[in-house]
């Protein structure tokens, strides 16, 4: 039987990083389903090098009580522009659970989109 | 006060412990038990002598029951309902007084509820179907050490189900060779690996030997993929101090969880492992090895809902639910019940899922479910449906029996556990559009592709032994 060899592990960065990476419509419903769950869009970024720790750096302040994906979405892209070498995140913070409801990479490092 | 002389002999117990007017109390201890009684002997009689002999009671008045006020001590039958569907069986509902059980000991109250009563002649079967305990008591107990908000912080995992898997076989591999195992399967996409329940320390791999080879799998497997991982390492042992130098050691070598099993080693040396796990920052998996021989019987035993409600308020991260969908038992309905209990802060009463008592948790953090068991990809879209982001899916054979080997078997597992969180986030109804959405998948993942072709004919459906009782 034909084996495919499972090559050197690839970095990968948590929710949604085993799938092809997001495009702008993938990235707009889930910032949608983010809102629509009733947290808090909020944006941090890194250098890869430092991605494991707990702490990245925050971009502005989360977008409390914003319901506009377009905004979000913009947010998303100036992070990016701002740091094109950097991991950039979306989180939704779940105040109700002191936690966060989702978080995963949108502009992964040196993927610049423009 | 000097009202009663002493009468020696035998009473009914429906004299004393029969009280169809009591209105429970909400520091009362609730009970249901399914009872069927010996041909003869009425239902009050029956629930009273439940009540009496799981309390305060035995078979013959004693002169010492005046120097205390068994009023007060005593437990309560306090309603009977039929049970639909089996004439010969009714509920009797019991409440007992706070004080009846030592603070913080599940094992006080389950030596009360479960003890001699259940062998007792005047019943042909007793079971109990659930505990109401009364938040003034939960209070008094540790509970889970961690809970699912602080797991998911430590392990930066967020909005989706976890992933693991139970290393296979079972028994017989050397510390090293199963090292290998955790790290493909890691280093391929799952978040946990697993010690098997009977793995303890075998003379084919001592129990620290299988630590060292398995945390540098995991550390290794942490390094690369830029995950947080962990392996349930089984610090399960034949003594308190064994148990206790095991995860000390685990703790050594960095492991962020270990596992127990709560039913063979106990409630006395599960709630002290808990109890060191608080202290020393470290999660707890629970497994459930035995239960089934108490729960499955509809009829005589314990429902699993309370020994999920005891194990909750002993202590535990993670424990096994059932899957609804594979190998083994577990209706759907009674499945989401039992679910609540480990995660929600406050669970109504709920006929339809076998609830039958609001219980409040007074803010004791809730348990991951882990769902285990014979499943494999294609159960994937109605795991996601079912158990919803705080659960860890736990796929061994699934895995392992991938024909390109762990870490693709893990990397397809992945893949389809991500396809079916981002459909269900889109708006789509995952369980029924299951084949479209891995399917969909597969295209991007020659894993997944070979993973659904192996296993697509692969089905568990069986009836359910323990139904839950129709109203």
């Amino acid at each position: 039987m034909h084996i495919d060899p499972y090559g050197p592990t690839q970095r990968h960065g948590e929710t949604f990083s085993y799938l092809p990476p997001l495009t702008p419509e993938r990235i707009r419903q889930q910032i949608a389903y983010l809102i629509q769950s009733g947290w808090n869009a909020a944006i941090e970024h890194t250098e890869p090098e430092k991605a494991l720790s707990n702490f990245w750096y925050l971009w502005e302040l989360p977008l409390f009580g914003e319901k506009s994906v377009d905004k979000v979405l913009a947010e998303l892209d100036a992070c990016h522009r701002a740091n094109p070498g950097h991991h950039v995140r979306l989180i939704g913070y779940d105040n109700y659970q002191q936690s966060q409801g989702t978080a995963f990479i949108v502009h992964r490092a040196g993927a610049l989109r423009t | 006060m000097a009202n009663n002389s002493y009468q020696a002999g035998v009473k009914n117990y429906a004299d004393n412990y029969w009280t169809p007017d009591y209105v429970p109390l909400d520091t009362d201890l609730l009970a249901c038990f399914k009872v069927v009684a010996q041909e003869g002997v009425p239902r009050e009689e029956a629930a009273a002598a439940v009540a009496a002999e799981s309390s305060t009671g035995t078979w013959t008045t004693v002169w010492t029951d005046l120097l205390t006020d068994l009023d007060y001590y005593k437990g309560r039958a306090y309603r009977i309902e039929p049970v639909g569907g089996d004439p010969s069986a009714f509920f009797a509902f019991v409440a007992y007084p706070m004080d009846l059980f030592e603070e913080g000991s599940v094992v006080n109250v389950l030596t009360s509820l479960v003890g001699n009563v259940f062998g007792f002649k005047a019943l042909r079967s007793l079971r109990l179907e659930d505990i109401r305990f009364p938040v003034a008591y939960v209070k008094t107990c540790g509970g889970p050490p961690n809970g699912i908000q602080v797991e998911r912080d430590r392990l930066g995992k967020y909005g989706r189900p976890l992933l693991g898997c139970t290393i296979k076989p079972k028994l017989g591999l050397s510390a090293k060779n199963y090292g290998r195992a955790v790290y493909e399967c890691l280093r391929g996409g799952l978040d946990f690996t697993k010690d098997d329940e009977n793995i303890n320390s075998q003379p084919f791999m001592r129990w620290n030997h299988r630590f060292e080879f398995v945390m540098e799998a995991v550390h290794k497997a942490t390094a690369e993929t830029g995950e947080r991982k962990g392996h349930y390492l089984n610090v399960t042992s034949a003594t308190p101090e064994e148990m206790y130098k095991r995860a000390e050691f685990a703790k050594s070598l960095g492991a962020p969880i270990i596992m127990h099993d709560f039913f063979t080693a106990g409630f006395t040396a599960n709630t002290g492992l808990a109890n060191w796990c608080r202290e020393n920052g470290m999660l707890l998996h629970i497994h459930r090895a035995m239960h089934a021989v108490v729960d499955r019987n509809p009829m005589h035993g314990i429902h699993f809902r309370v020994l999920t409600k005891c194990l909750r308020l002993s202590g535990g991260d993670h424990l096994h639910s059932g899957t609804v969908v594979g190998k083994l038992e577990g209706d759907r309905a009674a499945t989401l019940g039992w679910i609540d209990l480990m995660r929600e802060a406050f669970v109504p009463e709920n006929r339809k899922r076998g609830i039958f008592f609001d219980q409040d948790w007074a803010s004791m953090p809730g348990l991951m479910p882990v769902a285990s068991g014979g499943i494999h990809v294609w159960h994937m879209p109605a795991l996601v449906a079912i158990f919803g982001d705080d659960s860890c899916l736990q796929f061994g054979g699934g895995t392992l029996g991938h024909p390109w080997g762990n870490a693709p078997g893990a990397h397809a597992n992945r893949v389809a556990l991500e396809a079916c969180v981002e459909a269900r986030n889109q708006g789509r109804e995952v369980e029924r559009e299951g084949r479209e959405i891995l399917t969909e998948a597969a295209r991007h993942s020659p894993e997944l592709a070979i993973a659904m072709e192996t296993w697509k004919e692969i089905k568990f459906e069986f009836d359910t032994v323990d139904k839950l009782d129709v109203a």
